[in-house]
């Protein structure tokens, strides 16, 4: 992974210091409330509905195990020994102290880390595929480019004031597992006719309250011209952006005002005074960071022999082979695999993990997968590289951690914001009802036959929890003061992104457990073999399930 | 007289703001708006003081700036201080028309701004509130190094690691 030099250290040191004193004049009255509310956005300090919340950036999602430990650290030593995973593949403290954030970032800094531009109206953290590197469809390695992208927006002097956040994923790959055209700009590598690498630029994709999934601008970027591509397109947003109205002021509807074309053209005719400056990267640029990305010093493996070694030990142990079934994936290399470590065990609070968990996670990384972790936008983590004669060694430590709950990607792998248990802006709590959902949902045989199933739930419109996108997606919204919930079923986050309908008017939250299950009940019995839940949606349609749902009594 | 922080420096502030629904113009320095930059062009130049003109985040520059470039300066106006459009503006001045004058940041502008404002191309600080301009000028330096090319470095960090 990318380790500093003394420039890269220099800045996140001084953004610390820059950061401590902001502090200072804050706390002595020299900066008011609405000036600091900026400056603390811009390195991740939220003020919550209980206490203040600090976000720290894991840029697309790759830490080390002695970063990991840093975290379990800083959360025994100024939180309440726990952290939560996010949706942008970044960690959240939710109890830190206001005047002891410079210290925290301090400590992070010791590790390379930081919380730099994880909030406010600026470039957030660049996201990509978890399995990035080891992923069997993968075009190119996305990750040199994220971090060409950190670079480059960290600190960015022109976009530190933009009209809305912006975001940008970049995904490597043939399957989309960077959810990249729900974001203000989509990089989608690609190869031209004579197999250079380019890029596929998407722009205006979104959840929050007007969902809308990208629109392609530019189909081959030559590599060079990344960043003063990038340039042109922030340039055009910053200037024209709205920023009358916070809820127009994304990208994605400055795009559908002048229309995706029109949006094309003003980035061109922009990227034509930028087009082959000094900014234009060079291939000793690129050569240097995909140079921190390379390979592990694989072994060579027999792959037939393991293979039945490991079948053996599934044929044996039932827990064992329902985890290998969900929780580990094979990888490009003959002989290795990447293991999701569940963060949602029933009764947890989706994407949370204790200190000792921490530890365990890092102990497990340094074991089996390199030192290296990925956090997933999925609130999951995940270990690549690992030996597969070694993944029943891993099960068994993992398993009493309680990271081994065998549930990826089926109806308990939900994603969940931290809702209204600690969000300020949320309408109603999202943390109870993924819970109410695990427990109904506890029969491990019945969830394995559902198979692949998507559930997402956000606690307000502003989407944090992707509801949108989930095959079933649960919104928070208030009626006169109280909390309900809507259904919405057919979102997808893949390459053949969709957008979930409303299947009918708002439920209480025990009405919404109980209607899920109707959902289920009406796809397990209209489903074709093999079929999933999301594809029999597609199959039979909104009708079916809204009739079961809002059913009178009988 | 009120003062200013230039080229890291606090200095006295000669130039009047004229507001664009002034009529008549006071002596002295003076910055117009652009609309009566255009419309007063004979008579701005026939008066004795110097003129300069100050721009709205929201003008199109590209219409009028190959006619300001020659003024000794050019003021961009923040409504308010988390409006990010001068910084684009400030580039654009520099960077895209050559403008090598003094390009100063006024309106709402807060002091953490000024080491990405300095970035940006600008070299004058107007405050509209009480502040001890010594101290701010201290955020001039928050930084010693950036990655991305800017006015103050033309050159991005990738082409000058060791």
């Amino acid at each position: 992974m990318y380790q500093y030099d003394q420039y890269d250290q220099k800045i996140v040191d001084e953004r610390v210091e820059q950061y401590r004193d902001q502090t200072k004049r804050y706390l002595a009255g020299d900066i008011s409330e609405e000036e600091f509310l900026p400056l603390r956005l811009q390195n991740g300090l939220y003020v919550q509905r209980l206490a203040p919340m600090l976000r720290i950036a894991v840029p697309y999602g790759l830490m080390s195990s002695h970063q990991v430990r840093k975290i379990a650290d800083i959360s025994r030593k100024y939180d309440k020994g726990y952290v939560h995973f996010t949706t942008r593949q970044n960690i959240q403290l939710n109890w830190p102290r206001l005047e002891e954030v410079p210290d925290i970032l301090a400590e992070l800094a010791s590790v390379e880390m930081h919380a730099i531009q994880t909030s406010g109206n600026c470039i957030r953290n660049t996201t990509t595929d978890q399995f990035a590197g080891v992923a069997k469809d993968e075009i190119e390695d996305p990750r040199p480019w994220c971090e060409i992208i950190r670079q480059w927006s960290t600190l960015h002097p022109e976009f530190a004031f933009l009209p809305r956040k912006f975001k940008i994923a970049v995904c490597g790959s043939e399957e989309d597992r960077a959810a990249f055209l729900l974001h203000d700009i989509g990089i989608q590598l690609v190869k031209n006719d004579q197999g250079e690498t380019g890029f596929h630029i998407y722009v205006g994709g979104g959840l929050g309250r007007t969902p809308v999934i990208a629109s392609s601008i530019k189909t081959f970027l030559p590599k060079e011209h990344l960043l003063t591509y990038l340039d042109a397109i922030l340039r055009v947003y910053n200037r024209y952006g709205n920023r009358n109205n916070k809820y127009k002021a994304r990208i994605k509807i400055l795009v559908r005002a002048w229309t995706p074309e029109v949006f094309a053209e003003r980035v061109e005719a922009e990227w034509l005074h930028l087009k082959d400056g000094p900014a234009t990267l060079n291939g000793h640029e690129i050569e240097r960071v995909k140079g921190f990305f390379t390979q592990p010093d694989y072994k060579a493996v027999d792959g037939n022999a393991v293979s039945a070694q490991v079948q053996a030990l599934a044929t044996e142990h039932k827990g064992f082979s329902r985890w290998l079934d969900r929780n580990v994936k094979t990888q490009k290399q003959t002989g290795y695999a990447c293991v999701t470590l569940s963060l949602k065990p029933a009764g947890v609070a989706p994407g949370d993990v204790t200190d000792q968990q921490l530890e365990t996670i890092a102990d497990l990384a340094d074991r089996f997968s390199f030192g290296e972790i990925r956090t997933t936008h999925n609130q999951n983590i995940v270990l690549a590289d690992v030996l597969q004669s070694e993944l029943f060694n891993l099960w068994q430590l993992a398993k009493p951690a309680g990271l081994a709950t065998p549930n990826i990607g089926t109806i308990n792998d939900m994603i969940c914001c931290p809702g209204g248990d600690y969000c300020s802006l949320a309408n109603a709590k999202s943390i109870p009802v993924a819970e109410a959902i695990q427990r109904k949902f506890d029969d491990l045989d019945y969830v394995y036959d559902l198979g692949d199933l998507e559930l997402n739930i956000s606690g307000c419109m502003n989407a944090c929890g992707h509801h949108h996108i989930g095959h079933i997606g649960i919104l928070g919204v208030d009626k006169k003061g109280e909390e309900w919930y809507q259904i919405q079923l057919g979102g997808s986050a893949n390459k053949d992104a969709a957008l979930g309908k409303v299947l009918g008017p708002s439920l209480s939250r025990d009405a919404v457990v109980d209607s899920i299950e109707t959902l289920l009940d009406v796809y397990v019995e209209n489903r074709l073999e093999q079929e999933t839940f999301l594809k029999t949606y597609q199959r039979i349609g909104l009708e079916k399930f809204k009739e079961r749902v809002y059913a009178p009594a009988s | 007289m009120p003062q200013l922080l230039k080229d890291g420096n606090v200095i006295d502030n000669s130039w009047q703001l004229v507001d664009t629904d002034t009529d008549g113009l006071p002596q002295g320095d003076i910055l117009v708006s652009t609309s009566q930059w255009h419309k007063q062009q004979n008579v701005l130049a026939d008066r004795a003081g110097a003129v300069g003109v100050w721009i709205d985040s929201d003008e199109e520059i590209e219409a009028f700036a190959d006619g300001i470039i020659d003024l000794p300066v050019i003021a961009i106006n923040f409504p308010k201080f988390a409006d990010g459009r001068g910084f684009s503006l400030a580039r654009l001045l520099r960077e895209r028309y050559g403008y090598s004058g003094e390009i100063r940041a006024i309106g709402e502008i807060i002091r953490d701004q000024l080491f990405l404002m300095q970035r940006c191309g600008f070299n004058a600080f107007v405050f509209d509130t009480e502040l001890d301009l010594a101290e701010a000028s201290k955020s001039l330096q928050d930084f010693s190094d950036a990655y991305q090319v800017a006015v103050d470095q033309p050159e991005p960090l990738f082409k000058r690691r060791a």
